[in-house]
């Protein structure tokens, strides 16, 4: 990693990153990732999160499924964890809660191949601050 | 076309299930399930205009549904894509009816400052955390702003302290400024040690970045060069985290020598704490990171003018800090347009207890316990009766159902005979009973005393043995009065936060079930059957068939009787387990 020396340094990162994030999160392009966020906090890993990153990362691969899982805070859905964020291309990201391996299987052969929904959606109830 | 259903408790009380199965068959004797899938989703937040049907992916939001209006929903909107404006959500101050739920903001009762990161990015990756603007404060502080415009620009945002005593924030950086000395300290304190308080974890664990930065542009304003993060060793997943970050920090030269060129230095250590509640107390905390006992001392000197190694140290709570670089990037003015007059910003609950969605909610102040409790926290469980929230762990007291509506602020809090604390809420049913609940909260505080100070060590030690008389049904009237003479005493002269707010849960609950307490003392009877010793198991002579099952199972042999005849509880051995009442068929087991 090269060092921050100025603040112009430090928004070329930040605007690689959100470029990175705007062509994730905007294209429409059919073989773009999907995205997975795996809440592993404490309470999210002692509920069985781990199990589940692990379970999506070789069921994805072996299902020849491009995606990108990734680990994240908590969410805040203490009663329902763990919870998972799935993003596919060009959709609203979706929060699933109380995600065992089943459901999890159940995510990537409904939600994820064919856009069908599953049970254990959370609709989101807050406002993040770029909307406020 | 998705149709997503509310399967919240409320909405679920008010027949969304039935919605759900009629919107099912409807669809398929259309002919249309394989194009319209019906789902139900957790709590969409909004109970109070339940049962909510969504359309995806118009967005549109119905409220109010009531299995008479399946049939129009789906002839209308699904066949002929004409929305039923009739269920259409009404926004209250321009009468005008919303229909994508994207516009409907003022559903959405939380707000996310503290937490804007928390399960967004990814916490071990810092490019993360600088593509949603971090670092970028901390950049604008050390280029841009003098230190005092920086604690300016903090005092006009009003934000207070989080960690509970609500002290205005800036003024502390004010302080700590003016205090001259060869090297200042920044003191992250993240001893978090309420009982249902994790909102300090989860920031650690899911941003922690987001308290470096607040901690760099902390020491930039007060002139130090050095951090300490005091955090419990029970965190070790925070702690991970937090030295992940440091590390990358450090490499990126975001800390360390001449930050960003500008020649100012700062660096950050951990200091572990082994999980002592007194240590969440300043002046205890600050000891137990030299060394010495977690024990407080007496302010003044505040550790702004005298604290770690006898320097000035600036110690704020992490949530605090987390709301920093959001004040700097966004402006005192965005930050204080949020919350109330005295309490700006936004506070994160961590709800927990007999509530629906336990969980960790960001909310501004200024709302009301009902939205909390029955709009974001879906209503009380197995739809029992709200009886009350214990806010501020054992230093606080308890809300009950006239408080519902208060705004929730620091001095209304406070005024209601409770505190903010750190952010612990309990929520209690009917079935808690609200002398045990004060003595739950008073085992904690004996148990957490440090033991330096008489009032605290020795007052509470005989509060707990009074309200444990009661609990066994031997109280008497002058206990009453002895714990509430007691309890003041103790508040009066105990040397730290500790002592002086211990007594607070039995005092609240004494002011506000008082009637409780009676039943205890004078009639002998616990009114939601928690305390055991005052229980007593009876068996109905006319239900009674005489089968014997309850004496089988009973675990001490208390019960006795013929069989066919009628059986006999002797209360004398009788230890209260409940067995007898799971047992029998035939109701013939009474609680009494």
């Amino acid at each position: 990693m090269a060092t921050i020396n100025s603040l112009d340094d430090l928004r070329k990162i930040k605007a690689g990153v959100q470029a990175r994030m705007t062509l994730r999160e905007h294209s429409n392009t059919p073989d773009q990732l999907v995205q997975i966020k795996v809440a592993m906090a404490t309470c999210g890993i002692a509920s069985g999160a781990k199990t589940v990153m692990d379970f999506l990362i070789t069921e994805l691969d072996k299902r020849n499924i491009e995606a990108a899982v990734t680990q994240t805070g908590c969410m805040g859905y203490c009663y329902a964890e763990p919870t998972i964020e799935v993003t596919v291309p060009g959709k609203e990201p979706l929060v699933f809660g109380c995600v065992d391996t089943k459901r999890a299987d159940l995510i990537i052969e409904k939600y994820i191949k064919n856009g069908e929904l599953v049970e254990g959606i959370i609709p989101v109830n807050y406002e993040s601050i770029d909307e406020k | 076309m998705h149709l997503l259903v509310c399967g919240g408790t409320g909405c679920r009380a008010s027949e969304s299930e039935t919605i759900f199965h009629d919107l099912k068959t409807t669809i398929a004797s259309k002919g249309l399930e394989n194009e319209v899938q019906v789902i139900t989703t957790g709590c969409f937040g909004f109970c109070e205009k339940g049962p909510i049907v969504k359309v995806m992916p118009d967005n549109t939001f119905y409220t109010r549904v009531t299995p008479a209006d399946v049939t129009e929903i789906i002839e209308e909107h699904v066949i002929k894509g004409r929305k039923v404006t009739r269920l259409l959500y009404i926004n209250p101050e321009t009468q005008e009816s919303v229909s994508d739920s994207k516009h409907m903001g003022f559903y959405r009762k939380q707000i996310r400052i503290a937490l804007r990161n928390c399960g967004f990015i990814d916490p071990e990756n810092i490019d993360e955390y600088i593509g949603r603007d971090g670092y970028q404060a901390l950049g604008k502080c050390l280029t841009e702003m003098t230190p005092e415009q920086v604690i300016e620009m903090m005092k006009k945002s009003g934000l207070r302290g989080r960690g509970g005593g609500g002290f205005p924030a800036g003024l502390k950086w004010e302080i700590t400024r003016a205090s001259m000395a060869d090297q200042k300290y920044v003191v992250c304190n993240a001893d978090e040690g309420d009982p249902g308080a994790f909102m300090d974890r989860s920031i650690l664990e899911g941003d922690p970045h987001s308290v470096i930065e607040a901690m760099a542009i902390c020491g930039y304003c007060i002139d130090g060069s050095k951090g300490l993060v005091y955090i419990r060793a029970e965190y070790p997943l925070a702690i991970d985290r937090l030295k992940t970050a440091i590390g990358q920090a450090r490499e990126y030269g975001l800390l360390g020598d001449n930050i960003l060129g500008t020649g100012f230095s700062f660096d950050i250590e951990l200091r572990y704490g082994a999980g002592a509640f007194v240590c969440g107390e300043e002046t205890a905390l600050i000891h137990s990171m030299e060394g010495l006992r977690g024990e407080p001392t007496v302010k003044p000197p505040f550790p702004s003018v005298s604290g770690y190694l006898g320097k000035p140290t600036n110690v704020n709570n992490v949530e605090t800090f987390a709301n920093v670089p959001v004040i700097i990037n966004r402006g005192a003015e965005w930050f204080s347009s949020i919350g109330t007059e005295k309490s700006r910003g936004t506070k994160v609950f961590a709800l927990a207890g007999k509530i629906n969605n336990v969980g960790l909610i960001e909310v501004p102040m200024g709302i009301s316990l009902r939205e909390v409790i029955f709009e974001i926290g879906g209503g009380i469980k197995d739809g029992k009766k709200f009886k009350a929230v214990q806010t501020g762990g054992p230093s606080g007291g308890c809300l009950t159902a006239k408080h519902l509506d208060t705004p929730i602020d620091y001095d209304n809090l406070i005024a209601a005979g409770s505190m903010m604390g750190s952010g612990g809420m309990i929520v209690l049913d009917e079935d808690d009973c609200m002398v045990s609940i004060a003595k739950f909260y008073l085992d904690f505080t004996v148990e957490e005393s440090c033991g330096k100070c008489a009032p605290c060590r020795i007052g509470n030690k005989r509060l707990i043995e009074i309200l444990e008389k009661i609990c066994k049904g031997n109280g008497t009237m002058e206990d009453l009065d002895n714990l509430r003479n007691l309890g003041q005493v103790i508040k009066d002269t105990s040397l730290c936060g500790l002592g002086q707010t211990s007594p607070n849960p039995v005092l609240s609950t004494m002011d506000n079930f008082y009637h409780e307490y009676l039943a205890h003392v004078v009639d002998k009877k616990c009114p939601s059957g928690q305390c055991k010793a005052l229980l007593r198991y009876i068996i109905d002579a006319e239900n009674c068939v005489g089968c014997t099952a309850c004496a089988r199972i009973c675990p001490v042999n208390a019960i006795s009787g013929e069989r066919k005849g009628v059986h006999i509880v002797d209360q004398a051995v009788c230890i209260k387990c409940g067995a007898c009442l799971e047992k029998c068929k035939f109701n013939a087991v009474f609680i009494k």
